[in-house]
């Protein structure tokens, strides 16, 4: 399925799974694989990978945020290809390491090489691996979320609309303002519950007036985030990583939910 | 005003529980969000005209000191006084010196954000003289004795029902038995109620979106008109202003004002651009006797090229805001101080201190939607981040907060620690959570409060990913 005119036909690629997807769900970091794989690519896990270090240099600490780039860097800097099934961990990686490690010529320089390397997953396999459907099957009405750093930070907009075009059975409905933030925002979440709370609503508001039975997006946190206030708000809503349905991989239960399904 | 950003968490709960403030934010995207998208659309060259209004402003900085001497140059050829203001209390001082020696009793006043900053309403009533707002939304609050909640909307909080009632309150020499029920009705009460004030007033002050070095003008765009009137009818006029404003031409203006009011309001152009060079001159129709610009300057060239120097861009169209999340959760009030949103966030610790203001830049999802609309492209989240190093180098990060970004950071530093400590606790924490979530649990009650918490699936994937190989 990848396209023709790559300049790597069997590129090697290191997944960064993120943290979120490491611990929370694993099943995200295996349907990328299998994505990937299915795109042509070799796909790597180097053990030593951890956290991209948002909550460090989100909070204004600098000096573990540089340490954990350089971590990150260490563990991906042979790979063809870094790449993550989050667009705020690739936007991370991407576009601020090389501002955070910016100061030092010779850290810049790595950080520079290193970014150019690093997507996204879903605009990785359609912008770089030229995917143009893929064979998974989803009994759904949908809707999709777009995530904030994917979206305003890389670009991230046609490409899983694309793919999900060609998932047999699955229909897709734009709620309203589905460009908003759904107010994760990272530590802000747990810094700020009660703002937090008041933008996740008027989210989960969009969701059900969509009227859709299942919502999409490329991050496990804002994902997390939605999935756990339509819970407590006792929505019946499947709520998955986008890529989970492009593998085909959907019989492990929804984000939130048991082995009991959707209750 | 007292700032009380500090207040910031309390102040925004109080928001989040107040309906009515809430219902008027919703507004804001059928309004000011939908007009600037098709304002955009409208014009092809907009992104092009956001670059040129960039440069057009980085450069006036670049040069600040030279611009500012050239328009003080001008101003005074053409018969106006430049009064320079290192501090909010200079400022306050030289505006009412003039009012003062004029002997005014009345101070009419155009909508102006650093007449805010500098609180000058405030200082003129201690001083017996009595300052009337003449901006419908201005006036509004200051019935309320409120501070403006917008920076082009400054009652962009209250309803009708809520101006009706300020209205039957305050004008008690007119007939109880008026009808006011129609926005329209509120407005020409406003009208003629403001009118007889610019007759009487000895002194108007308008603030200034631009000043332009070329020619010594200040140019103020309003939708009332009511700026016109303020600045022409009284003897004196006063321009409050900061020396931000600044661009060198006329031709500059007009670059920004083409991409100010389209941000703002969605408005091709606001309903009067007015231009003022000097007093009256002779064979002049109308203008004022006296003309002067107090230029304020309260930190902001401290700013010049430091951290924070992009914000000097910004040209208070408000755009940010209005696409805010957390803005439009909670209004502008909750901030604490004159400047709300993003662009506050920014601007309110370089100019009140960050020990004051530091909930501000914390108080963001960074979700980047107010850089991507801004004419200026200033680049915010960037700017909200600075401050937290600041803060964190100050050390007035939250003391648990600390520790468990701290602990998160040490284990993530060693990778063999964090596979260790992962592999040993989520899988636990994922038999707890059987139902897939958490309803509660202890140490992220901030988030529990709220909504569940998914629960882990069961390993992580570092151990299934390192069992499958081993299996391979
Ligand atoms: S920061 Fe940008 S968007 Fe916000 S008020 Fe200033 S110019 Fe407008």
């Amino acid at each position: 399925m990848a396209g023709k005119n790559q300049a790597i036909s069997t590129p090697t690629v290191g997944l960064f799974v993120t943290c979120l997807v490491d611990l929370i769900r694993p099943s995200v970091g295996f349907a990328a694989v299998k994505l990937l794989e299915e795109a042509g690519c070799r796909v790597e896990v180097p053990q030593s990978q951890t956290c991209c270090g948002q909550p460090a240099y989100n909070s204004g600490d600098k000096s573990d945020a540089r340490a954990l780039a350089l971590n990150t860097i260490a563990a991906f800097e042979g790979f063809d290809y870094v790449v993550a099934p989050s667009g705020s961990c690739a936007g991370m990686l991407k576009h601020h390491y090389p501002e955070l490690l910016g100061d030092d010529p010779e850290t810049a320089e790595r950080a520079n090489k290193f970014a150019q390397k690093v997507y996204e997953l879903i605009s990785f396999l359609v912008d770089v691996r030229e995917m143009k459907a893929v064979s998974a099957a989803f009994e759904a009405n949908t809707t999709y979320h777009d995530s904030c750093a994917g979206l305003r930070e890389l670009g991230i907009k046609k490409q899983p609309r694309e793919l999900l075009a060609s998932v047999k059975g699955l229909t897709l409905t734009e709620m309203d303002e589905a460009e908003i933030c759904c107010g994760f925002g990272g530590t802000f979440s747990i810094k700020y519950p009660d703002i937090s709370n008041a933008i996740v609503e008027k989210k989960t508001g969009n969701i059900t007036a969509s009227k859709t039975t299942c919502l999409l997006a490329g991050d496990l946190g804002c994902l997390m985030n939605m999935a756990g206030k339509l819970s407590r708000e006792g929505k019946r809503v499947e709520v998955r990583h986008v890529a989970e349905v492009l593998a085909g991989m959907t019989d492990t239960p929804a984000i939130g939910q048991g082995d009991e399904g959707t209750q | 005003m007292k700032p009380v950003s500090h207040a910031f968490k309390d102040n925004a709960k109080q928001a989040l529980a107040d309906e009515p403030l809430r219902r008027a934010l919703g507004g804001i995207k059928h309004g000011f969000v939908a007009n600037r998208a098709k304002a955009r659309a409208k014009l092809p060259e907009f992104e092009r005209l956001r670059d040129e209004a960039r440069a057009v402003k980085e450069h006036t900085l670049a040069h600040l000191d030279l611009y500012l001497e050239a328009y003080e140059k001008k101003v005074t050829e053409t018969g106006g006084h430049v009064h320079w203001a290192a501090t909010a209390a200079d400022a306050r001082a030289a505006i009412l010196q003039i009012c003062q020696a004029a002997g005014a009793k009345t101070v009419t006043k155009g909508k102006s954000m650093v007449g805010e900053e500098i609180a000058i309403n405030e200082h003129l009533e201690a001083a017996g003289i009595t300052p009337v707002e003449t901006d419908l939304g201005e006036y509004l609050i200051q019935l309320r004795h409120e501070p403006p909640s917008h920076i082009i909307a400054p009652a962009i909080h209250l309803n009708k029902g809520q101006v009706e009632a300020d209205f039957r309150r305050e004008h008690t020499d007119l007939p109880d038995n008026r009808v006011l029920e129609e926005p329209a009705q509120l407005v020409a009460e406003a009208r003629a109620v403001l009118r007889k004030q610019f007759l009487a007033a000895d002194v108007g002050i308008t603030g200034a979106n631009l000043l332009i070095a070329e020619t010594g003008t200040s140019v103020i765009v309003t939708n009332e008109g009511n700026g016109d009137l303020t600045q022409c009818l009284p003897r004196i006029h006063v321009v409050i202003t900061s020396i931000e404003k600044m661009v060198p031409t006329l031709e500059d203006a007009n670059t920004i004002l083409r991409v100010l009011a389209r941000s703002a309001t969605g408005q091709e152009c606001s309903t009067y651009t007015t231009f003022s060079t000097g007093p009256k001159r002779d064979g002049d129709p109308d203008g004022p006797d006296e003309y002067h610009v107090v230029v304020l300057d309260n930190g902001r060239s401290e700013m010049l090229g430091g951290q924070f120097h992009d914000m000097l861009r910004c040209i208070r169209c408000g755009a940010c805001m209005n696409h805010c999340p957390v803005y439009g959760a909670i209004g502008g009030h909750a901030y604490g101080w004159v400047y709300p949103g993003p662009m506050g966030a920014v601007l309110t610790p370089s100019l009140i201190g960050i020990d004051e203001a530091g909930n501000l830049p914390n108080a963001s999802t960074f979700c980047g939607r107010c850089e991507a609309v801004c004419p200026m492209r200033i680049p915010l989240p960037k700017m909200m981040r600075h401050w937290r190093e600041r803060e964190y180098e100050k050390g007035n990060t939250p003391a648990f907060y600390k520790l468990s970004l701290k602990a998160w950071a040490y284990a993530a530093k060693n990778p063999r620690l964090y596979q260790t400590l992962t592999g040993l606790l989520i899988p636990l924490l994922a038999r707890f959570g059987s139902k897939g979530r958490f309803r509660s649990l202890p140490l992220a009650s901030g988030w529990t409060r709220y909504r569940d918490l998914p629960a882990p699936q069961g390993k992580t994937f570092q151990q299934l990913w390192r069992a499958k190989e081993m299996r391979s």
